[in-house]
């Protein structure tokens, strides 16, 4: 006797739209399992968890704040995911970003320049970023390369070179030895949304890379391109769209935004260049791409969800004591489980008995 | 004890599905100690599916299989093994890094040392004219060499039956003359063979038995020394004639397709290079292209359709105009259109809704792309259009491709380029896979298209279906197209005589 999936023909829209959300109540309850057997009251941490980082004012912008390179990153990686290509070094792109946008305020240091300085700095951010990127397309175009290995191996030379600076040749002379620049001016940061808080301008970018994004897939012949050449790549042949062209420009976009998700996070954040200036984003954007099923506005909810979840482990290592291991835990719980509804809503468990032979 | 006469196998009323495809329909098959026998049909005839249940990797739905009389169960691969059933694949697996000596041990679990394996190569290799240097990394051998270690590696289990699939399709002819002689030193020592192949020449040369399957069923069982490569052709690709009505009396206008002594280099590994291809269509004309799946056709449709781009430009000329550098979409500016062999992944995205798929081969020639915004109104509206005329079945309002079954999806795609009334027409396997119904749909809409003025190219494995609608046929064969012979004179034997490699006045 074996399992067998057999493919649903008609799945209907509504049953796609809601596969996540069953998801995400089938992590919690398996979370909720957990917490108990550690010995907890499940409900206690439900609410340091999910409901009081949602429900007071600096828990909505802390979390506003981590979503937002999450969605920068995630949206330019489904550029690359829908047309089959794997990159996996958007952590690199975006410690590329952070480089080549810094060297402007690093540059004008102590020349009260103005605010151009700061639209400088995002530009040359999201040329690092594309560029970066730029080098594993390159290499899987003319000479076969995988992507998926390049594009990996080239984080660790991003994140060692910004090491190299920050001990070496850009480091704060001021700053006792500590590895990190100076502090940018404040015209080369970007301004704060709000008074009283940390949400700063780059929110806005965030939303126009979401809308724009959502607009390039569902109404241009370019995004449809990028889409068929990930489904079918014969088909997009067929249809005449040039294979290694798709593959420039959607490493260049997704490391642009992964650049751009990086300079953002210095000017807008840090406001100095250090060794830590992402924890890990590049490589959660994945998790956060994949759980918004590469749709800008899926990418949205998806980036909710793991933030809140990052907010909530500190608050309940804190309040309740929990080891802040328990959110990786959850955050695997909760790809499982998206993984495993898409694949229930698609298809249909069969039982099949082995036939007498 | 079994008696010594019973079939060394015998598959009784297999039946196999995979969801609404019956893949194997209640199919007997016998192989004797001792014989060469050969498992014919053409591409999806469901040879491959009768032979994995013979080597334990399906399972039968029905039906019974005796080995030497007895009934068993064929659980998995190692089951047929220790039965003494060995199976040598189309594709190698072989680790390129690895010594022969090395790859052969790993598959050969208390073999001893590679030291002991070396020697058993050796033996073997004396035995059958196999020879194999153990010492030697895979990576440095040829395609024949890497046969060989698949051979010598099912051997060394000492298979009573041994199943080829398509053994030569990537040996040169003297590799290939080199394995015949090993397979009948083997049949002579008692094993008996099973020889998947649709190659004609190799089976009447070979093989003493020929079982042909086509769509799943056997059609027929024969001596292949007795039948002419013609007739074995015939029941291989079928004679389900579905009658057209021929185009009333059209003039046939100037030339509107023309190749020029193309040479084509293959691309891929295992593919047919084309050598001095020269066709030229006329408008008001079908010219079918005959020939046995792998000798060029998709190569040549890729050239025609510029999915490969010609060596020079005037080696492919639309309406006069040279081509051969332009691409998919260039041409289809010129009025050109294609339809490629695979339904699925190919002519279509299976993943896309109908609409989708009609932004896929219309956007470059207006309609459904402005200013590089696509207008899904517009393709749902010419989608629509295609599904009304070509009266083609789906669920849903606009669904996903792979949802249609292969006739409804194969006349999708053919309706979607004939109702941009295209002056040239050039489509690989028209109704490969499909039912009667649609066939005769699809028939009938080319005739049409030509009777208006296009020039279209068939290019098919169904000799049938190319008497029935063209006006001239070529042959396709090892990559070089011949003349092309008028549908009304030529015979059926002539076709099959040049689609084995021969030529048209051997018949006469």
């Amino acid at each position: 006797m074996r399992l067998e999936l057999v493919p649903r023909t008609d799945v209907p829209g509504y049953a796609r739209t809601l596969a996540p959300l069953g998801a995400i109540v089938a992590a919690i309850l398996i979370g909720g399992l957990v917490v108990a057997l550690l010995g907890r009251s499940p409900a206690a941490a439900l609410d340091v968890y999910f409901v009081q980082p949602l429900s007071e004012s600096w828990g909505l912008q802390e979390l506003a704040v981590k979503m937002l390179p999450l969605v920068l990153i995630a949206v330019g990686l489904s550029f690359c995911f829908r047309a089959n290509l794997w990159n996996i070094g958007a952590e690199g792109q975006f410690v590329a970003g952070a480089v080549a946008g810094a060297m402007v305020p690093l540059a004008t240091h102590g020349m009260e320049a103005g605010p151009w300085v700061v639209v400088v700095a995002l530009v040359l951010g999201t040329l690092g970023g594309a560029l970066y990127a730029l080098i594993p397309a390159f290499l899987r175009v003319t000479l076969g390369v995988s992507e998926i290995l390049t594009s990996l191996m080239l984080v660790y030379v991003a994140q060692l070179g910004l090491d190299w600076l920050v001990r070496g040749p850009w480091r704060d002379p001021k700053g006792f030895n500590f590895p990190q620049t100076v502090v940018f001016e404040p015209g080369a940061q970007l301004p704060m949304l709000m008074e009283a808080g940390r949400l700063h301008a780059g929110a806005g970018l965030a939303v126009i890379a979401v809308l724009a994004t959502w607009f390039i897939f569902s109404r241009t012949l370019f995004g449809f391109g990028i889409r068929v050449s990930g489904e079918a790549p014969k088909a997009a042949r067929f249809a005449g769209f040039d294979a290694n062209r798709l593959v420039l420009i959607a490493f260049a976009v997704s490391g642009g935004l992964a650049g751009l998700a990086g300079i953002v996070e210095v000017t807008g954040q840090i406001g100095q260049l250090k060794p830590s200036i992402s924890p890990g984003y590049g490589f959660t954007a994945i998790i956060v791409a994949f759980l918004g099923r590469l749709h800008p506005v899926g990418i949205l909810f998806g980036a909710f969800v793991i933030s809140l979840t990052v907010i909530g482990g500190e608050n309940a290592q804190i309040l309740l004591k929990l080891p802040l291991d328990l959110t990786t835990v959850f955050q695997g719980v909760l790809l499982m489980c998206v993984l495993a509804a898409d694949a229930l809503v698609s298809n249909r468990v069969r039982i099949v008995r082995t036939a007498r032979a | 004890m079994a008696t010594s006469d019973a079939p060394l196998v015998a598959m009784r009323g297999i039946v196999k599905r995979f969801g609404a495809l019956v893949a194997n329909d209640r199919v007997y098959l016998d192989v004797r100690r001792g014989e060469i026998h050969a498992l014919l049909g053409e591409n999806g005839a469901g040879k491959s599916t009768l032979v994995k249940i013979l080597d334990g990797l399906l399972q039968p739905d029905e039906g019974d299989i005796l080995w030497e009389g007895r009934p068993v169960a064929l659980k998995n691969p190692d089951a047929a093994g220790r039965l003494g059933i060995g199976m040598v694949f189309q594709h190698f697996s072989l680790f390129e890094n690895l010594t022969v000596a090395e790859n052969i041990a790993v598959a050969l679990p208390g073999a001893g040392g590679l030291h002991a394996v070396a020697e058993r190569i050796a033996d073997i290799g004396r035995s059958y004219g196999l020879t194999l240097d153990p010492g030697r990394p895979v990576w440095t051998l040829s395609a024949g060499e890497r046969q060989r270690i698949e051979i010598v590696r099912a051997l060394l289990r000492n298979p009573k039956l041994l199943i080829l699939d398509e053994p030569t399709s990537v040996l040169t002819p003297q590799e290939a003359d080199g394995l015949f002689g090993t397979l009948e030193r083997l049949a002579a020592s008692g094993c008996g063979l099973l020889y998947i192949t649709h190659r004609l020449e190799e089976v009447k040369r070979l093989c003493t038995r020929a079982t042909i399957m086509r769509a799943g069923k056997v059609v027929a069982a024969c001596d292949p020394r007795r039948e002419s490569v013609a007739r074995l052709a015939s029941l291989m690709v079928g004679a389900d004639v579905h009658d057209v009505r021929a185009a009333a009396a059209h003039p046939v206008g100037k030339v509107r397709l023309e190749v020029r002594n193309l040479h084509l280099p293959s691309p891929d590994l295992h593919g047919t290079a084309l050598v001095g291809a020269m066709l030229s269509v006329q408008g008001g004309e079908i010219l079918g292209v005959a020939g046995v799946a792998g000798n060029g056709q998709s190569e040549l449709f890729a050239a025609l359709s510029g999915e490969s781009l010609a060596p020079q430009p005037d080696d492919v000329l639309i309406d006069g105009a040279p081509v051969g550098r332009e691409g998919i979409d260039a041409r289809r500016l010129r009025n050109a259109a294609f339809v490629p062999e695979e339904r699925l992944g190919h002519a279509a995205a299976p993943g896309f809704a109908l609409s989708e798929n009609v932004v896929l081969s219309r956007h470059a020639t207006g309609g459904v792309v402005r200013n590089g915004l696509v207008s899904m109104a517009s393709a749902k509206r010419i989608a629509g259009e295609v599904i009304r005329v070509f009266d083609v079945r789906k669920g849903g309002d606009d669904p996903a491709a792979g949802t249609l079954s292969g006739g409804n999806l194969q006349k999708f795609v053919v309706g979607r380029e004939i109702l941009r009334e295209p002056g040239v027409l050039v489509v690989d396997q028209p109704t490969w896979g499909v039912d009667a119904g649609a066939a005769a749909v699809i028939r009938q809409a080319l005739i049409d298209l030509a009777a208006r003025g296009a020039a279209v190219v068939a290019i098919s494995q169904d000799l049938d279906e190319l008497f029935a609608i063209a006006d001239r046929i070529a042959v396709l064969h090892d990559g070089r197209l011949s003349a092309a012979l008028s549908a009304r004179t030529a015979t059926r034997e002539e076709i099959g005589i040049l689609m084995a490699g021969g030529h048209a006045t051997d018949a006469a």
